[in-house]
């Protein structure tokens, strides 16, 4: 965590042509897709000095980035996993063994939802319906939708993001859809 | 084969990309509305189709477009609802992930006739993979002189951007996605001003949702009353379907309005019957919100006629008896399906979900989520049944936005229609493992 919170200026440009879409002095509005890329810089969570850092950015204060910040499910406030699972338990992932899924994610990784395995390496959500219910049971990793699992399927993906290594982002340009 | 509006090039090769869209007619209502048509005039067409709002409440779209206030020197907006959150619901995904440009090319068209030089599409943050798929269709249409300043040479000029939520059932109300756009978070205002008067930074805005907007480009191409032709009665044109739960072929479907509800869940075109052989127990038929209704009472009204795909035939009978066709979320349950573990999931959602502005959904949604916990675990108290019916009732009705609403009438649905299946939850707890889903995985 010893990392500096400030964007290079790749970033910094990226920020600027997203500023640029909405009428002078509604830069406020960049809010939610600036913290999207915050977290996927700055190891996936939202720490209250990157939450100052996108306040400076967007010239605001730092409790309106907070109270945007602790509202919506998809920004993390505390340390996560490189991938989030996040599991769908609503009704029809529900329906077609959602909680199976579950069950042998926390079994497979040893961890319950919620937490975080000890190499660092995942972290386990149930979430609800991400609007992928034609392909339940599904889990979103990142930016990719894993959809129709099945348990040999379930550790097919576990053991390939865990061969990966890498942390996964809503922002990735790289994702996989089943659909 | 119905009619197919939306979907009828869905399975060509390359259709996501700008040159293969226009080779099979694409961006042609571009060209016929900016050369040929006033903007009121396609107003009127959209009027005359009876194209209502297909993201659930199904209001007049062309209705709501005459409703935009147009003062002098202030900027209007078209913001597209693509935040797609009701559960149940996969058809705008799937649309824009398969045939961006369908929905880019209706953008432009009604933001023409509704006077909107820039317009943008709010989707839900989970789809962020699909708001890639929209920003290349944007970045062709751009370099094609389809956007930006004098589109196709003609005076009129237009941006679209996509703005990325991030994880909020709540911001597909509409205010609630105008102030999650504007960098805050999705608490829905009290209207009015509705947001046709004061919608984004305060100026007059329209917002739909992703399917009618893309419904647009048919609709101009060939007139209101050609639309208005397809269909039955007041349910004009054709509606996407994304059916899901214990059904051979989940997927997303586009239905002329008017077949059966028998035929789309027993037919090969669309569901192809229940899964396993089993037998339907009961449909959630648009979305969770929407009451759940049991086999015998989805397949034909309690006057014994045949229940159809429809606006209007889904509602008779009004809740008593009936349910609404909503977002078009249709989730089939089979014989074993627990109704009550299935509202518990429901119930989850909605608490998870509530903004928290008003008490009694804030309050109301929390303790229907726990009482229903303790049914589902065997520690159901006598009286919960009730319990749970009078919260709902004190819900509805009772709150700034409809999430109120959509908490309550799922649990008032289950009570109404399965009633025993909660008594028997609380009466014999040592029977719920009976009772208990498990859907065997192909491992």
């Amino acid at each position: 965590m010893s990392k500096e919170i400030k964007f290079n200026e790749e970033t910094i440009a990226l920020v600027n042509k997203i500023i640029k879409r909405y009428p002078e002095g509604k830069q406020k509005s960049a809010l939610l897709p600036v913290l999207h890329i915050a977290q996927a810089e700055f190891d996936g969570w939202l720490s209250p000095e990157t939450m100052e850092y996108v306040a400076s950015l967007l010239r605001i204060k730092p409790v309106e980035v907070f109270e945007v910040a602790s509202f919506y499910s998809m920004y993390n406030l505390k340390p996560v996993g490189k991938c989030i699972l996040e599991v769908c338990r609503t009704s029809s992932c529900w329906s077609r063994g959602s909680e199976d899924i579950i069950k042998h994610l926390e079994k497979k990784l040893g961890i319950k939802v919620g937490e975080t395995s000890k190499d660092g390496m995942f972290t386990i959500k149930s979430v609800e319906c991400l609007g992928s219910c034609g392909g339940a049971p599904m889990l979103q990793c990142g930016a990719s939708f894993h959809e129709n699992l099945t348990l040999d399927k379930l550790d097919n993906i576990v053991e390939n993001y865990r061969v990966e290594g890498k942390r996964k982002s809503y922002t990735d340009q790289d994702f996989k859809n089943t659909l | 084969m119905g009619k197919k509006i939306l979907l009828e090039h869905i399975n060509v090769p390359g259709i996501k990309s700008l040159d293969v869209y226009r080779q099979n007619g694409g961006y042609a209502s571009v060209e016929k509305a900016l050369k040929t048509m006033a903007p009121d005039v396609i107003v009127e067409e959209v009027k005359k189709s009876g194209l209502r709002g297909r993201g659930g409440a199904g209001f007049p779209t062309g209705m709501k477009w005459s409703f935009l206030a147009k003062p002098e020197g202030v900027e209007r907006y078209l913001v597209v609802n693509a935040d797609e959150s009701e559960p149940g619901t996969f058809k705008d995904r799937y649309l824009m992930e398969k045939i961006p440009h369908i929905l880019l090319e209706g953008m432009i068209t009604s933001s023409f006739a509704l006077g909107a030089k820039t317009s943008c599409i709010y989707i839900r943050g989970e789809y962020f993979y699909v708001s890639r798929i929209l920003e290349a269709a944007i970045e062709e249409a751009y370099a094609a002189g389809l956007l930006g300043k004098n589109i196709l040479g003609t005076n009129f000029s237009h941006d679209i951007f996509v703005q990325v939520g991030a994880g909020a059932y709540i911001c597909g109300e509409e205010t609630a996605l105008l102030e999650s756009l504007e960098g805050k978070r999705g608490n829905p205002r009290i209207k009015p001003p509705f947001p046709a008067v004061a919608g984004l930074y305060g100026c007059p805005t329209v917002v739909n949702n992703v399917e009618t907007i893309a419904s647009v480009p048919y609709i101009v191409m060939n007139g209101g009353d050609d639309y208005a032709k397809i269909g039955i009665g007041r349910s004009t044109g054709t509606k996407l379907i994304s059916a899901s739960g214990h059904i051979n072929k989940p997927g997303v479907y586009e239905i002329e309005m008017g077949i059966t509800v028998e035929d789309f869940i027993y037919s090969e075109e669309y569901c192809g019957g229940i899964l396993n052989g089993k037998k339907l127990k009961a449909v959630v038929a648009g979305g969770s919100s929407v009451p759940i209704l049991p086999a015998e009472l989805i397949l034909r009204t309690e006057k014994g006629e045949p229940r159809l795909m429809s606006y209007e035939s889904l509602s008779d009978g009004g809740f008593a008896t009936g349910t609404m066709l909503g977002s078009g979320g249709f989730m089939v349950y089979d014989e074993t399906t627990s109704i009550v573990k299935n509202l518990y999931t429901f119930a989850r959602f909605y608490h998870h979900e509530s903004c928290g502005q008003c008490s009694p959904c804030r309050e109301g949604t929390g303790w229907m989520e726990k009482i229903l916990h303790r049914i589902v675990e065997g520690h159901g108290k006598h009286g919960d049944t009730d319990l749970l019916w009078d919260i709902q009732r004190k819900i509805e009705g009772n709150t700034i936005c409809p999430l109120g609403d959509a908490a309550a009438w799922p649990v008032a649905s289950a009570i109404r229609h399965f009633r025993a299946e909660f008594e028997e939850y609380i009466n014999h707890p040592e029977r719920i493992k009976e009772f208990k889903h498990l859907q065997e995985l192909v491992s």
